[in-house]
């Protein structure tokens, strides 16, 4: 019996008068690293913001480490287990890395405004731990020189990363990526790659929003394709390339069979 | 406090003695400003009250970034609760009070501080709870809408049961006694003379002291950071699994809660309160020293506290003795060039000056400003 | 014991003055997003202006006739009103455009806070009497008594709200203020002048305001440096009641505020047995504020704003 991490079925949401999502659901195994690819529009973004309780759907089961939970308040479910960045990365501007971190671990923290006032032994001792350990997330990450750098002021690629570590570092049981490469130049995503190679490997599940398909392709154990909001194929990343409704959703019609030929051994 | 002393931090000499400077001049002070006469010590008492009311609203507005302007509000809370438990009006209304009190109802400020921020934080609570999801203009209005709601309730439940006396307002209210000391009676102390007002301003100091101490820790705490996420990007914040409504919740409380007691001081001190001193313009007075000095720093807001507490006392006694000395009579009074300056001064500081005199130094490192050197850690 | 038709008269000609000021509020707003705290302040001068033109024509012309006054009185307040509304967008609004919504919001207070003390010190701090220039005989109507004042005040609201309704969907000007509400950038990519349109707005609210105000002190008799204040702040309720940025919202809301507090006045002695008396008033409009506020934000004829990430 596989470890599931997350299980979500059954997923639907309309805007107005657009369906959103229809009947969109995914299965996560531990340690897997799992991708949700698509063209633009096709609904990823939305089923992130529905399984972090961004939006509320209008219909779905959601299981998080086979607990159900409730995608209705975004705190809880951060609380729950599930980190998450953002496409249009969302830091806090002008806190510091290091600050950014440490708000990361609120969640696992409990110093209350009495013991901070106090400033009891116990809300000492947390506050260090809290800095240390933000600090070895940044280590982790890359940043670490940056710890008392304006989080604006980073480079970009350093933001991205700065995200990841604040996500990290609320100890999820699955890491959520929105679209992580987005802007990146091909060393970068080099960088990134190895970066998320690593957090897979040191036993944090991932799931991962991208557009770069060899990326995708390199990185993720299995893919899920959606297209109008609905999922048109799910499996492995070499099977769901050559799959040709696949193919015809990124590059329309037509075009299936010269690109089952031109696919990498 | 780091980034204005960095040198104190590696010379705790240095620190004691600039604390022993500084508090020798604090504690001196009453006696300085005695000489131009009483009035100015009674200023500055006052003084002392507007800064932690200052620094209440800024947990609220500086810290949390949540606009109120009705914080005054927490301010009557807190007076008229010490008004009605330690004067005789409650007594003098219903005879049951009085049979049950044969001496009166006087309170002991150890039971009046702590129940005084206790009520206030509840009508924290009330009023932040249905609130909180409004948008910031929308929020300063509802909370101006709410400070001048209890306004109203207080001048008006007179009748038919008479609880806060109304327009008239409660007298007769008990000053503070603390171990036998009666704050209202000059005392004698190592052979000085200490009338009753230098009584109240040590005990104001101290308070304010406390309280600055009080938001300076609180700022450096997983509590001050939360509120800080909050404030810069709401959504990351909940995404990080901080619950957004309980946290600004506890800014109100533990902002009402300086209001809830400085009221309680106020009221000991003035010996009578009506609600004529918790108009909206006061919230917005309070409001001004927290955005003028620089809003959500400690030192910026004492700072504005200050000066706004004070300029209108150096007005009062040079602007209209130097009109009749020059005109033969006042044409503007203090109070009204107070008001206008005020006024000027809300305006010109938003166009030139928004970050408020004194805002928070550059929060880490800014490469750009250093002209492009970067440095490595 | 005023009878109910009384208290809706009562309530319509107080309800028309509020949307005359709610106008301005929900304008400005529309457009700039701005709550406009100096407005009932620009309403006190322009009542004050009105009083101190109307003394002077009665000095100078003591044989004309008391509406020929009061025209004189308004049409002395509204430039006056314009033009100080006008100078205040210039100089304290526009800088702060683009600054964080705190800025400005502290600068309209402290307009209104400069506005009230040049108002003291021009006319003094004293409650000033406005002299009766419509004849006041009371007439009778089912019932309830009316004077002419008050007939006047419900017409000419009616008549000037008609005519901003054609201003804003019939005109150029006023498709042009309808589209910079919606979107500036794009309205601007249109040809449409945004400093012209916001200027347009700020002068037609003052205008209004200016009307307000002269009809507050007649009906009233009385004017004063802080009068403009509880008025502005319970027209800005009517504006949100309606729908905050909907101009017909804004009518809607002043007459509905206008009904609610004369009939709550009226009524709430009955209904609370006693214990709560008419000196609440102006709890009302603040409950009301605060309960639309919470409980619909949009007002009652504003769009629903769905919260997207």
């Amino acid at each position: 019996m596989a470890d599931v991490v997350l299980r979500v079925t059954g997923v639907n949401k309309r805007f107005g008068g657009l369906q959103a999502l229809s009947d969109v659901g995914i299965q996560i195994e531990r340690g897997q690293i799992y991708g949700l690819i698509g063209p633009n529009g096709a609904g990823k973004t939305t089923f992130f913001n529905v399984i972090t309780g961004l939006y509320a759907p209008d219909s779905g089961t959601f299981e998080l480490d086979g607990k159900p939970y409730s995608p209705h308040e975004v705190h809880r479910v951060a609380a729950a287990g599930i980190a998450r960045t953002f496409q249009n990365i969302r830091l806090f501007p002008d806190m510091t890395a290091l600050e950014n971190v440490m708000v990361g671990r609120h969640v696992r923290t409990k110093a209350t405004a009495l013991g901070a006032i106090l400033r009891t032994r116990a809300t000492v001792r947390e506050e260090s731990a809290i800095k240390q350990r933000s600090l070895e997330l940044l280590d982790y990450v890359g940043i670490r020189k940056y710890a008392d750098y304006q989080a604006r002021t980073l480079a970009y690629g350093d933001q991205r990363r700065l995200e990841i570590a604040r996500a990290l570092a609320t100890e999820p049981k699955l890491l959520a990526l929105d679209e992580p490469a987005a802007g990146m130049n091909a060393t970068e995503k080099l960088a990134l790659r190895e970066l998320l190679v690593a957090i897979s490997r040191d036993g944090v599940t991932i799931l991962l929003i991208e557009h770069d398909v060899k990326l995708v392709m390199g990185l993720c154990d299995r893919v899920t394709v959606l297209d109008y909001g609905k999922m048109i194929a799910m499996g492995n990343p070499a099977d769901v390339q050559r799959d040709p409704a696949v193919i015809e959703a990124y590059l329309g019609g037509g075009h299936a069979s010269v690109a089952a030929k031109a696919q990498p051994a | 406090m780091q980034t204005y002393f960095p040198n104190l931090r590696n010379n705790p000499a240095a620190a004691w003695i600039a604390t022993f400077v500084v508090a020798a001049l604090l504690i001196a002070l009453p006696f300085a400003f005695g000489l131009l006469g009483n009035a100015w010590v009674r200023a500055l008492a006052f003084a002392l009250l507007y800064i932690m009311l200052a620094l209440g609203l800024n947990i609220v507005v500086g810290f949390a970034g949540l606009l109120d302007l009705g914080y005054i509000a927490f301010y009557a809370v807190g007076a008229y609760m010490y008004a009605l438990l330690a004067s005789p009006h409650l007594a003098s209304q219903f005879a049951w009070i009085a049979q049950t009190f044969p001496t009166g109802l006087h309170s002991s400020i150890w039971f009046v501080i702590p129940l005084g921020a206790g009520i206030a934080a509840l009508f924290g609570i009330l009023l932040g709870a249905p609130v909180l999801k409004l948008r910031g203009d929308y929020l300063a209005i509802v909370t101006l809408g709410f400070g001048e709601i209890i306004r109203i309730f207080l001048n008006n439940l007179n009748a038919p049961l008479n609880i806060t006396n109304g327009p008239q307002g409660i007298t007769l209210i008990d000053p503070v006694r603390i171990a036998g000391v009666n704050f209202g009676r000059p005392q004698n102390l190592f052979g000085i003379e200490l009338p009753s007002v230098y009584l109240y301003y040590y005990l104001f100091l101290v308070l304010t002291i406390i309280t600055i101490v009080i938001c300076v820790r609180l700022q450096d705490s997983r509590l001050g950071r939360a509120w800080m996420a909050i404030r810069e990007d709401e959504i990351a914040a909940k995404a990080m699994g901080i619950n957004v409504r309980n946290v600004k919740l506890l800014a109100f409380a533990l902002g009402a809660t300086f209001g809830g007691v400085s009221g309680a001081m106020f009221s000991a001190f003035q010996g009578f309160v009506s609600p004529e001193s918790f108009v909206l313009g006061e919230s917005i007075i309070v409001l001004s020293m927290v955005v003028l000095g620089g809003l959500g720093h400690v030192p910026g807001v004492v700072l504005g506290a200050v000066l706004l507490a004070l300029f209108p006392e150096v007005l009062r006694h040079t602007v209209q003795p130097v009109q009749t000395m020059l005109f033969g009579k006042v044409i503007v009074e203090a109070e009204v060039l107070r008001m206008m300056l005020y006024g000027l001064a809300m305006v010109f500081i938003m166009l030139y000056r928004p970050k408020g005199i004194w805002p928070a130094p550059e929060h880490g490192v800014n490469p750009s400003s250093r002209a492009g050197k970067v440095e490595a850690a | 014991m005023d009878t109910f038709l009384q208290q809706v008269i009562n309530g319509l000609v107080l309800g028309s003055m509020y949307s005359l000021i709610a106008l301005g509020y929900t304008m400005v707003y529309g457009i700039l997003n701005l709550i406009n705290f100096a407005h009932g302040d620009v309403l006190t001068v322009g009542a004050l202006t009105s009083l101190t033109t109307t003394l002077l024509l009665q000095a100078m012309f003591p044989g004309m006739p008391g509406w020929v006054v009061l025209l004189g009185g308004l049409l002395a307040a509204i430039p006056v009103c314009v033009t100080l509304s006008l100078v205040i967008e210039r100089v304290a609004y526009r800088p702060l455009r683009n600054a964080p919504r705190l800025a400005p919001l502290i600068t309209a207070i402290g307009v209104s806070i400069v506005l009230q003390t040049i108002a003291m010190l021009v006319w003094g701090r004293n409650f000033l009497t406005y002299p009766q220039l419509i004849p006041n005989h009371p007439i009778n109507i089912g019932g309830a008594t009316v004077t002419l004042t008050k007939v006047a005040v419900i017409t000419l609201s009616a008549l000037v709200m008609i005519g901003l309704m054609l201003l804003v969907n019939r005109t150029r000007l006023g498709r042009a203020m309808r589209a910079t509400a919606e979107n500036p950038r794009v309205a601007s990519l249109m040809g449409v002048n945004p400093n012209f349109v916001i200027a347009a707005t700020f002068a037609i609210g003052a205008a209004l305001a200016a009307l307000a105000g002269v009809m507050l002190a007649t009906t009233y008799g009385v004017a004063h440096f802080y009068m403009g204040f509880l008025p502005g702040l319970k027209a800005f309720t009517a504006a949100v009641l309606g729908g905050i940025g909907n101009v017909p919202g804004a009518m809607i809301g002043g007459l509905l505020l206008g009904l609610i507090e004369a009939l709550g006045a009226g009524y709430i002695g009955q209904l609370t047995g006693g214990v709560f008396g008419s000196n609440y008033q102006d709890v009302f409009a603040f409950l009301i504020l605060v309960g639309v506020l919470i409980f619909r934000p949009s007002g009652l004829l504003g769009e629903r704003v769905a919260d997207r990430a």
